[in-house]
């Protein structure tokens, strides 16, 4: 057995391409590729692919983790090339590397996101400033989500403009506490739909 | 007309909208995206449908394939969108575009649409509305696409006269080039833009006239009917000179290499696989089977080229389904050979290999064995038709009962626990006695499953009702009154329904309608359609989308009644609408074998047989140039010998 983490982009088209249809995708690759991806034992085998952190449709990302096993050792030497070339053109795959087998699952240890937000129509900046500026000095921003009350803002760890104009949030990742970008827009009165929300890095817990 | 990039623009702001944004922005391995400027001919390939349904297509495959491996033309892809979708994008004034390189339809040079099925026709009305082409072929003019159509149900193209320029009766592979080199030559003498002061010089008549004297192109405007006073047809001439008078369908003398780049969608579709076409064709002459009937001569591929290209399919897709297409996959000559090969070769491999298509035998049942040790058990498939000896005999399909006994019990011995179970209803002369048998054999099928493997035995029964089809030996017969089809469906919920280890599907008597009209229609039923798809109903196919009302009242607006195309046995000697397109099978061929129909008389397998259809007279010197033992026609050696089988009526009974 063998495990490797591979770390990709996920752009254009493929924003529109869910989290279980992404697991198929890299189903897929790994077989063009002819990597000797593992199964579960069973009646409906499945491929051991673990992706770190489910990413919302219409998001793009540029830090997307992946954890795949594989029955048997093979060398690393270009594979990333092997594997970008079985990929479309959405998917960029930038690092492969070898993970402990013995190493927690890939997905319980994703602690936070970092996203960039690139308004396609605009705002005054002295405006957004403000707004952001008021929602960091607010003690609590409750709100609901499928008809459960939880409190936004201690899952907001980050907020601020970039020197581009963009607006920059970090916002905690973990199992039951995953602060969402569209909720934070929200609270800023910054409409969903005159944004590009990309995903830039994924914090692990150390 | 708007840049690709202004389309772009205008999705991101609604994608989030609609369900499957997937479905709309391309982008998928294996497609591709040529350079625009760099060609002289650009064809759009519609399936009108959506992507879910269309994308894993292999025809349109095909001919996109054949269209991208010429240097001097690209061939992009289209489909119909959504409800929601299509709400949108006429709310946001976006046209249908093409998934490749986001262009509108409009400013393609050609359009190919696919119709396999006729609940597809208020679709492709609705998709050239979407591109804001015209939608009649008379309202078009130099500045839009040619718009061309293929596909089974174009058999009878007739009920579509009105809206496609050209349709390609029978196999596109080689003539979509035909049609290509023609454009090109058209457009040599065409202006680029379509600035109103730079219009371009050649007349769309003069291009329509040059594509009507392509073999296997039929284009209605150059064709006039005209009627009797009962509303059938008194004649269809041609109205200029140099055009065929009968259009016989176009064929590949030998088929060529299988696609093997299949699109990977980057969503969940229909169908997640290759699929490669084993042969073409079928011999065994079911008299209700429309495919059986066009698709002729059977063409098989060697068994070394089909693995070879599902090899290198499943290496460039990395799909986990493969399957191997025919009509009857039991009658490929190297069935076993090919079966055991492929287990082999993709042992291990997590690839789950079908078969569709096979005969009731237990040899069937040792090939789902070897394939089923590659990936999962699925179902079994099998379909009898009919339940009763007398049904069989008029329908040409044979199997007795203890066959299809002997096989299911077999299959559920061997460890299947669903077997599936296709028949029809609504057979010429069909019986509430004939329908009974379904039940009782569906029945007695379960009852053995349980003594081999107890309560797990399931049964799936999917009964649809026959609509009779162009082209067929049954062209000529009425269909069952709504009357009857619900009390046949009534009888067969009564019998199964309360069994919960079968589960019974049925066709909806609304939705064999408008297959019905429209299969026999004449072009008369273009008008039916218009009406129909100005009221509302698209997605014919669809519970969301189809409205019974709106063809319904189509029809009266028109004054025509539907029943003249459903509930009317056609005279021996009428004139059909679909009379000047013909698929080389003879009519009357198609007659004898419906009055032995009539008689219950069975013919065999034609390969071991020429029982004279047609096929070899009007393609002799193709399979002349094209020797070798890749059509499983038998040898005919003289005409003498063809006029004597022809008089044998039974034969093999």
């Amino acid at each position: 057995m063998m495990r490797i983490r591979i770390t990709f982009s996920k752009q254009g088209a493929l924003r529109y391409t869910g989290h279980l249809d992404l697991h198929r995708l890299w189903e897929r690759a790994a077989r063009r590729a002819e990597l000797p991806l593992a199964y579960s034992q069973g009646f409906h085998p499945q491929p051991k692919l673990n992706i770190a952190a489910a990413l919302p449709l219409g998001f793009s990302s540029r830090c997307e983790m992946l954890d795949m096993r594989l029955e048997h050792d093979i060398a690393l030497d270009g594979l990333r090339d092997r594997l970008q070339e079985t990929l479309p053109i959405g998917i960029q795959v930038s690092s492969i590397e070898v993970v402990d087998e013995r190493a927690p699952a890939l997905q319980t240890q994703v602690a936070a996101a970092e996203y960039e937000v690139t308004l396609t129509e605009a705002i005054d900046g002295s405006d957004l400033k403000r707004r952001i500026d008021s929602v960091m000095e607010s003690a609590s921003l409750l709100r609901e989500r499928r008809g459960k009350q939880y409190d936004l803002r201690p899952l907001i760890e980050g907020l601020d403009i970039l020197p581009d104009g963009k607006i920059f949030m970090r916002l905690t990742a973990r199992e039951g506490a995953t602060g969402r970008p569209e909720e934070v827009l929200d609270v800023l009165s910054i409409a969903f739909e005159g944004t590009r929300i990309e995903r830039s890095r994924l914090i692990f817990q150390s | 007309m708007l840049t690709s990039e202004q389309i772009e623009r205008k999705l991101d702001k609604i994608l989030l909208k609609v369900q499957k944004p997937g479905r709309y922005v391309g982008g998928e391995l294996n497609s591709i995206v040529k350079d625009w400027d760099k060609v002289s001919a650009r064809v759009a390939f519609v399936f009108p449908d959506i992507y879910d349904i269309g994308v894993s297509n292999v025809g349109l495959k095909i001919l996109y394939d054949q269209v991208n491996q010429r240097e001097d033309a690209l061939a992009e892809r289209a489909y119909a969108p959504w409800l929601d979708m299509e709400a949108l994008m006429r709310e946001h004034g976006i046209p249908l575009y093409t998934l490749e390189s986001k262009r509108p339809l409009a400013c393609f040079d050609l359009i190919g649409i696919t119709l396999p099925y006729e609940t597809l026709y208020t679709n492709a009305l609705n998709v050239l509305d979407l591109a804001g082409i015209p939608v009649r072929s008379i309202d078009r003019d130099e500045t839009h696409p040619v718009i061309i159509a293929g596909g089974h149900s174009t058999m009878n193209p007739e009920p579509m006269h009105a809206f496609i320029d050209a349709f390609v009766i029978g196999e596109g592979e080689e003539v979509i080039h035909d049609i290509i080199n023609l454009v090109q030559k058209f457009k040599g003498l065409r202006v680029e833009t379509f600035e109103p002061a730079n219009l371009p010089t050649f007349k769309r008549e003069d291009l329509l006239q040059e594509l009507a004297k392509i073999p296997g192109v039929y284009v209605p405007r150059f064709y006039k009917t005209s009627y009797m006073d009962d509303g059938t047809i008194a004649a269809i001439e041609p109205t200029i000179p140099d055009i065929p008078k009968v259009i016989t369908k176009r064929i590949v003398p030998v088929l060529p290499p299988p696609p093997t780049r299949f699109i990977v969608p980057n969503i969940d579709v229909v169908h997640n696989r290759v699929s490669v076409e084993i042969m073409r064709g079928c011999t065994r002459g079911c008299r209700f089977c429309h495919a059986g009937m066009i698709t002729r001569p059977v063409r098989e591929r060697s068994v070394e080229e089909v693995l070879q290209a599902a090899e290198e399919a499943i290496r460039h897709s990395g799909f986990e389904d493969l399957a191997f297409l025919s009509l009857s996959s039991s009658d490929y000559t190297d069935i076993l050979e090919l079966v055991t090969k492929a287990a082999e070769r993709f042992a291990g491999k997590h690839l789950n290999i079908g078969l569709p298509s096979l005969r009731i035998e237990s040899v069937s049942i040792d090939l789902m064995e070897k394939l089923r040790e590659n990936g999962r058990a699925s179902g079994f498939t099998l379909a009898p038709e009919a339940a009763t000896e007398r049904m069989r005999r008029i329908i040409n399909k044979f199997i007795p009962d203890e066959d299809i006994i002997n096989t299911t019990r077999e299959i559920y011995r061997r460890g299947w626990t669903t077997i599936k179970l296709y028949f029809m209803i609504g057979h010429p002369s069909e019986t509430l006695e004939d329908v009974q048998a379904i039940a009782d054999l569906c029945k007695r099928v379960i009852a053995e499953g349980r003594k081999v493997i107890g309560m797990k035995a399931k049964l799936n029964a999917g009964v649809s009702t026959f609509v009779p089809k162009s082209q067929t030996p049954f062209q000529w017969v009425s269909c069952d009154t709504p009357e009857q089809i619900k009390a046949k469906q009534a009888l067969l919920r009564r019998e199964l329904g309360r069994d919960r280890n079968i589960k019974l599907s049925l066709t909806s008597a609304e939705d064999s309608y408008l297959e019905a009209w429209l299969s026999r229609g004449d072009r008369r039923m273009a008008e039916v359609v218009y009406s129909a798809w100005k009221g509302g109903s698209k997605f014919d196919a669809w519970e969301e989308g189809k409205k019974y009302d709106a063809w319904m009242k189509a029809f009266e607006e028109h004054g025509l009644d539907p029943l003249f195309y459903t509930h009317r046995q056609r005279r021996t000697d009428e004139v059909f609408p679909w009379e000047h397109i013909t698929a080389a099978v003879r009519k009357n061929f198609l007659f004898q074998d419906f009055r032995q129909s009539l008689e219950g008389q069975i013919r065999v397998d034609c390969r071991l047989n020429c029982f004279a259809c047609g096929i070899l007279p009007t393609f002799a010197g193709l399979r002349r140039e094209n020797p070798g033992d890749v059509w499983k026609c038998p040898d005919v050696k003289s005409p003498a010998r063809t006029a004597i089988s022809e008089q044998l009526p039974v034969v093999g009974d």
